[in-house]
Formats: structure tokens, C-alpha cells, sequence
């Protein structure tokens, strides 16, 4: 029970220095932006700590931070073989090869009015659809290995991407493009030295967008059928032998690598369009 | 308007294209039906054939064409036979029968819009505090961000089956994978269209002297309805991907990702492709019933186009 009454205690204690610091002087200072979130975040783990020792919460329902972390450092080699099949072997390189596909139609696209018309909007409706139900199909044609993940992982950022690079390659003025053919640009030399450039934000974005489908495209898919290696095979296969402490561990992972997925797209953006008003600060 | 022939040219190069596909994915079982009947194939003997490449098989027996389009569970199913299974599991079935689509679909669409629900209000309510309070708003703001880049969906079997452990069955657990995956969703669009009125309109309901709830009722929410909708549009697709997503661990019995599984299971993949065109038809009704409700309420709020 004093576990319990330590857990709002201190929850109340944390809220009211984050209050107080927001609120500061110095709120609008870099340590103060990335101290409130941290101790938020802290804080968050501390309570969730202390409320599953107080109130004797069973493994099987909601495992302790110290557990999963003690799991997470006594399984690094298994979870860095299911890291390295699901997200280097089916997420990157479906997300790789889906990126460079999207970017080849989009130029076809962009070639042709008619093929504007025509794919542009079926490629925005099957965009908005529940592409991972197609897994159980491609698990069937391309086998258990990370092969049918990457396919899996293709079909899911292929509409997203075209979509977005479609419309930053819309995103020139006419004055620009006349300025262009004025300089009798061939289509190649306006679209590196215009077009491209200027597509550049809408191509991260949808860069960003796919970086977090890929993941959930390739972890979704091993729910189909895996060898007994993967991300997403161990959290099914621990889910039902009920170690949830090692589930925990590979959502961890999965945070991590998601999160360091995306944080690595957004930095290149940082040093390729740095010229965007988005990124000047 | 002027879309529609190129879209209707795009949609029969795709319906062409998969019929086309058709006869090299299932050519080679076409073949050794074909041959056992006494068909006279080239070459013969499926041992011979288990290596040639399938795209010349099917141009060396141009008879056995018409097979790859009528199996029972070919690699690739053939458009209409696809067409004829829905027409089938969603018309001609009972809707209270078990192998009617509308009764999976159902089962689906309940726990999507119930977590749905859930997801929108609370996503809507956490608006509201960012907006108001600053502490909030630091703290709670970068994880709603961040969390939005971490691949939630694999939670999915495991709040299945602790909710399950603890005795809570049935709609609930994919309601609650439904509503996490719209919550951030609404979040994110709230909380830029609370803070969309600019200072200028803000210091005018201040000159009026308006109470912080009078300018929440009569600025703020008014004028995050559009960012509402667009947040609400990318929050019912996710729902419905939690849903079906959080039918797949629990032995699949009901809904359509169960119809996914078993049709995986049992290599039924006219099954699964029908179930996948129903979530398909699915989520292009929600998508358009929110679009709708959004033409009309931003027409009555005189921001229609």
C-alpha cells in the first residue's frame, strides 16, 4: 500500500514541477523543451513501476519497467536476430524497393496527363485501404521468410509514396517552369534542377509515412506464418506462452527501431531541404 | 468529370493485367489436373515441368488456359471468381449465417466504430487539455508525436490476450486497439486546428471580452471542424486496421480478419480475397460517409467550396 500512495505521491510531485516549469521563466529555453517531457516520461515509468510491486500485478497481466529491462538485456542476441530479420531483411528492403518503384511511376505519372487522370486517383482510394490484409495472400506466393515480408511491405508504402512525390512534382509555379523552358531546359534538366528540388518536402513526408508502415507492414505479416525468427513471430509465440515480460522487450525494440527509422529520414530531410521554411528556424 | 475515361482505361489495364496473371500462377496445377484426365501435355510428366519457368508453360499448352480461370484454390483467383464469392458470402448467404460476409463484416465494423468512438472522444478531451495548459501540453505532446512513429499495431495480440486473462472478451479488447490507433490521429489534428484561430481573431474576442470558455465555444471549436474531419478520415481507416488486425490472435473465430486467417489457414484463397475486397468496400464507406459529413457540415458552416 505505501508502494501505491508513493506512486501519486510522487506523480502529484513530478505534475506540479513540470507545471512550474512550463510555466517559468525559462520555458521557452531548450533545457526547460526537452526537461518536461523527460521527467513526464520518467515519471510515467517510476508510477507504472511502483503500482505493479504495490498492488502485486501478476506477470501475465502487466509486467514491471526493471523486469522488461532485466529481459531486454538477458535476450539482446535473440531479439538482435529477430531485429535483423524483420526490420534489415523485410522492412528496409521492402521499403527500399517501394520507395524506387513509387518514384519510376510517379516520372510515368508526371509524363502523361492521361495516366494523371487515370492512376492518380485509384492510387489515393486503394492509398486510404487496409493494404495489410493483403499479407495472408502474399505470405502464400512468396514463402515463410522475409521474402514475402518485403512484398508485404511493398505493396503498403508503393500508393502512399507515389501520391506524395505526384504532388511535389505538381508543386512548381508556371512561372517557374516557363522560366525554365525559356532557358530551353529539356524535361530531364527541369526536372533535376527544378522539379525534383522542389519536390523534396512532400517526398520526405511521404518517406516519413512509409517509415512507419514498413514496420507494421513487416511485423503484421509474420502474424501469417514466419520462420522461427522475427519480431512479429516472437510476439505472437510469447503472447501465447504468456511471457509477456519478453512481448514488452520486443516493443521495445520495435519503439526503438520505428522511432530511430524515422528520426534518421527526418534528419536527412534537415540537411536536403533546408531551404524549406518548415525547416528554418 | 473528365477523369472518369482514364480512370475507367486504368482499372480495365489492372482487371487485364490480372487475368493475364492468372493463367502463369496457376498454370502448372491446371496442367497436371489436365494431364491426369488424359490431356496430352508439353512435356510431360510434372517432375519434368516443376522447374520450367511458368510464363512458358502456359504459351506451350495454350488448351489449358481456360482451366487456370475455374480452380477451386488457385494461387491467384480469377476476378470473377472473386466477384461470384462475394456475390455468394454477401447476397445469396443469410446475413445471420456464418459464412455470410455481412455477419463478419458486421462483427468488424462494430468493433471498429466503437473504437472508433472511444478513440475520437478521448483524443478530443487530451485536445482540449493541451490547448489549455501549458504543462500539458510539454509533456504530453512530444510522446503523442513520437508514439505516433512506433509500430502500435504489434501490441495488438498481447492487449487480446491480457484482456482476455483478466475476463473481458468479445467486442471490447479490438474496440481498444481500434481507439488507440484513431486516438493520436484526432490528437495531433485537434490540438493544430484548436490552435488554428490566429492571434488577430483571438485579440478581437478579447476586446469583446470574452470568458476562455466563450472563446473555446464560439472560436476555437468552430474553427477546428476542418481539421477534425481530416483527422477523423485518417482515424476511421486506422480503426478499422486495428480491428481486423485484433482478430487474428485470438484463434480467429469471427470478423474479417478471422476470415483472412482461416482462409490462410486452410489455403482458401478465393476466401481471402473476398475478404479482402469486403474490408476494402468497407473502408472506402467509412471514408465516404465521413467525407459526406464533412461536405455538409462545412456547408452549413458556410465553408463548403
Amino acid at each position: 500500500m505505501t508502494l501505491v500512495i508513493a506512486a501519486f505521491l510522487l506523480w502529484a510531485l513530478a505534475w506540479a514541477l513540470n507545471v512550474k516549469l512550463a510555466n517559468g521563466p525559462g520555458a521557452q529555453s531548450a533545457g526547460v523543451r526537452l526537461a518536461v517531457p523527460v521527467i513526464f516520461g520518467l515519471t510515467l515509468l517510476a508510477v507504472w513501476e511502483l503500482l505493479v510491486r504495490g498492488l502485486d500485478i501478476p506477470l501475465v497481466i502487466l509486467p514491471a519497467p526493471s523486469v522488461i529491462a532485466a529481459r531486454f538485456l538477458s535476450e539482446i542476441p535473440t531479439l538482435w536476430a529477430d531485429f535483423v530479420q524483420t526490420f534489415v531483411k523485410g522492412a528496409l528492403s521492402g521499403y527500399v524497393i517501394g520507395c524506387l518503384a513509387a518514384f519510376a511511376t510517379a516520372i510515368l505519372v508526371d509524363r502523361s496527363d492521361f495516366l494523371r487522370r487515370g492512376l492518380l486517383p485509384v492510387g489515393s482510394f486503394v492509398a486510404a485501404l487496409p493494404i495489410v490484409g493483403t499479407a495472408p495472400i502474399l505470405v502464400m506466393w512468396y514463402g515463410f521468410d522475409w521474402q514475402s515480408k518485403a512484398a508485404v511491405v511493398v505493396v503498403m508504402v508503393f500508393f502512399p509514396m507515389l501520391v506524395n512525390i505526384v504532388a511535389g512534382l505538381n508543386e512548381t509555379s508556371a512561372m517557374q517552369r516557363d522560366l525554365m523552358k525559356t532557358y530551353a531546359a529539356s524535361y530531364w534538366q527541369g526536372f533535376f534542377k527544378l522539379r525534383l528540388p522542389a519536390a523534396m518536402p512532400f517526398l520526405f513526408n511521404g518517406l516519413k509515412i512509409s517509415s512507419t508502415l514498413a514496420l507494421i507492414g513487416a511485423i503484421v505479416a509474420e502474424f501469417f506464418g514466419s520462420p522461427i525468427v522475427g519480431m512479429g513471430f516472437r510476439i505472437s509465440t510469447s503472447v501465447g506462452q504468456l511471457a509477456l515480460d519478453m512481448v514488452w522487450a520486443e516493443i521495445v525494440v520495435a519503439a526503438i527501431a520505428g522511432s530511430a527509422f524515422y528520426g534518421t529520414v527526418a534528419l536527412i530531410e534537415k540537411r536536403v531541404t533546408f531551404w524549406h521554411p518548415s525547416q528554418r528556424g | 468529370m473528365r477523369s472518369i475515361v482514364p480512370v475507367l482505361t486504368v482499372v480495365a489495364v489492372i482487371i487485364a493485367l490480372w487475368y493475364a496473371a492468372c493463367v502463369p500462377m496457376n498454370i502448372k496445377f491446371a496442367l497436371t489436373m489436365a494431364e491426369r484426365e488424359g490431356a496430352v501435355i508439353e512435356p510431360e510428366g510434372a517432375a519434368a515441368r516443376r522447374d520450367l519457368s511458368a510464363i512458358g508453360l502456359a504459351l506451350r499448352n495454350p488448351d489449358q488456359w481456360g482451366d487456370t480461370l475455374a480452380q477451386d484454390k488457385p494461387r491467384l483467383p480469377a476476378p470473377h471468381q472473386v466477384l461470384v464469392e462475394l456475390y455468394d458470402t454477401v447476397i445469396d448467404k443469410k446475413i445471420t449465417s456464418k459464412r455470410s460476409l455481412v455477419f463478419h463484416g458486421w462483427i468488424t465494423l462494430s468493433a471498429t466504430l466503437l473504437g472508433f468512438a472511444i478513440g475520437t472522444v478521448g483524443g478530443i478531451v487530451l485536445a482540449v487539455g493541451i490547448v489549455h495548459s501549458r504543462a500539458m501540453d510539454m509533456s504530453v505532446m512530444p510522446w503523442a508525436i513520437a508514439s505516433q512513429t512506433i509500430p502500435i499495431l504489434a501490441i495488438a495480440p498481447m492487449i487480446i490476450v491480457v484482456l482476455n486473462s483478466v475476463g473481458v472478451q468479445g467486442l471490447l479488447p479490438k474496440a481498444l486497439i481500434s481507439a488507440y490507433l484513431s486516438f493520436f490521429p484526432v490528437v495531433v489534428g485537434m490540438v493544430k486546428g484548436l490552435r488554428s484561430p490566429d492571434q488577430m481573431q483571438l485579440d478581437l474576442l478579447k476586446t469583446y471580452s470574452a470568458s476562455k470558455g466563450e472563446v473555446f465555444w464560439k472560436l476555437r471549436l468552430p474553427a477546428s471542424v476542418p481539421y477534425f474531419f481530416a483527422s477523423l478520415k485518417i482515424g476511421i481507416a486506422a480503426s478499422l486496421v486495428g480491428a481486423i488486425v485484433g482478430e487474428l490472435p485470438t484463434g480467429a473465430v469471427r470478423g474479417l480478419g478471422a476470415r483472412l486467417l482461416t482462409g490462410s489457414y486452410y489455403g482458401q484463397t478465393i476466401q481471402i480475397w473476398s475478404a479482402l475486397f469486403a474490408t476494402a468496400i468497407l473502408a472506402a464507406l467509412l471514408v465516404a460517409v465521413i467525407s459526406g459529413l464533412e461536405r455538409g457540415t462545412l456547408k452549413r458552416m458556410g465553408l463548403g467550396r
